[in-house]
């Protein structure tokens, strides 16, 4: 997994790249919570997102209700793959995607 | 049949990654079918890991099967057994995927895509031994 981030101290981009599963988010969650105090707006970008597991889930869904309390959270560019899980689990109604 | 017997540990994830991987690599199944099935094989040996021998390790054993028909079905068959604390993660509850976000709990939702994307999901205790086997059917040449 890669994760590239931008903050302008209001809004934080995160852009994840290959694959999120178990052996790697407790370092995703960990970066995120260092970044997140004062953001307002959190944006994911999943483009080039290839797999995620429910590790990666629970991640998303922490951080959707951290956002709702501090701010906004969208999630951009799902791919299929990935769109399918969100679906299957209930997540699009839960997430935001643009 | 291929199998693998390792300590189940999180560390270890990407040892049964390679494994699976090396044992579809000859299997024609639609790649939307591998997905589903590597994300099957992270979500139980996650559970392994966590609830069979915790706070000890112990060994998980992973088998990976193809089952051909002979006409135009075939069939992955995986199977994880371990002899940690008796436990049938298919007894749980289902999610309710349908509340809202202030009511969703965190979790819980490994083995409820196993069920929903795996076409038979099976537990037994047998031997001193939890075994949960996952069934996969795919049309061959279906890409």
């Amino acid at each position: 997994m890669n994760f590239e981030k931008t903050n302008n101290g209001t809004t934080l981009t995160v852009e994840l790249v290959g694959e999120v599963d178990s052996m790697n988010t407790p370092e995703l969650e960990e970066k995120l919570l260092k970044e997140i105090d004062g953001v307002k707006e959190l944006i994911f970008d999943l483009k080039g997102l290839e797999y995620i597991s429910s590790a990666g889930l629970r991640v998303l869904l922490t951080m959707q209700k951290t956002m709702k309390a501090q701010g906004s959270m969208i999630i951009r560019n799902t791919n299929e793959e990935v769109m399918e899980i969100f679906k299957v689990t209930g997540f699009v109604r839960l997430l935001n995607l643009v | 049949m291929r199998e693998l017997k390792i300590e189940a540990t999180i560390e270890n994830l990407s040892k049964v990654f390679t494994f699976l991987q090396e044992s579809l690599e000859h299997c024609d199944a639609p790649p939307k079918v591998k997905r589903q099935i590597k994300l099957c094989v992270e979500e139980i040996y996650m559970n392994i890991t966590h609830y069979a021998y915790n706070p000890e390790t112990g060994i998980a054993k992973i088998g990976v099967e193809l089952k051909d028909d002979g006409k135009d079905q075939e069939r992955i068959v995986i199977s994880f057994a371990d002899k940690g604390k008796p436990y049938d993660p298919l007894a749980k509850q289902d999610p309710d995927i349908n509340l809202s976000l202030d009511d969703r709990p965190i979790g819980g939702l490994g083995i409820y895509l196993v069920k929903t994307t795996m076409d038979n999901v099976a537990y037994e205790h047998k031997d001193g031994q939890n075994v949960l086997t996952i069934e996969k059917d795919f049309e061959k040449n279906a890409k």
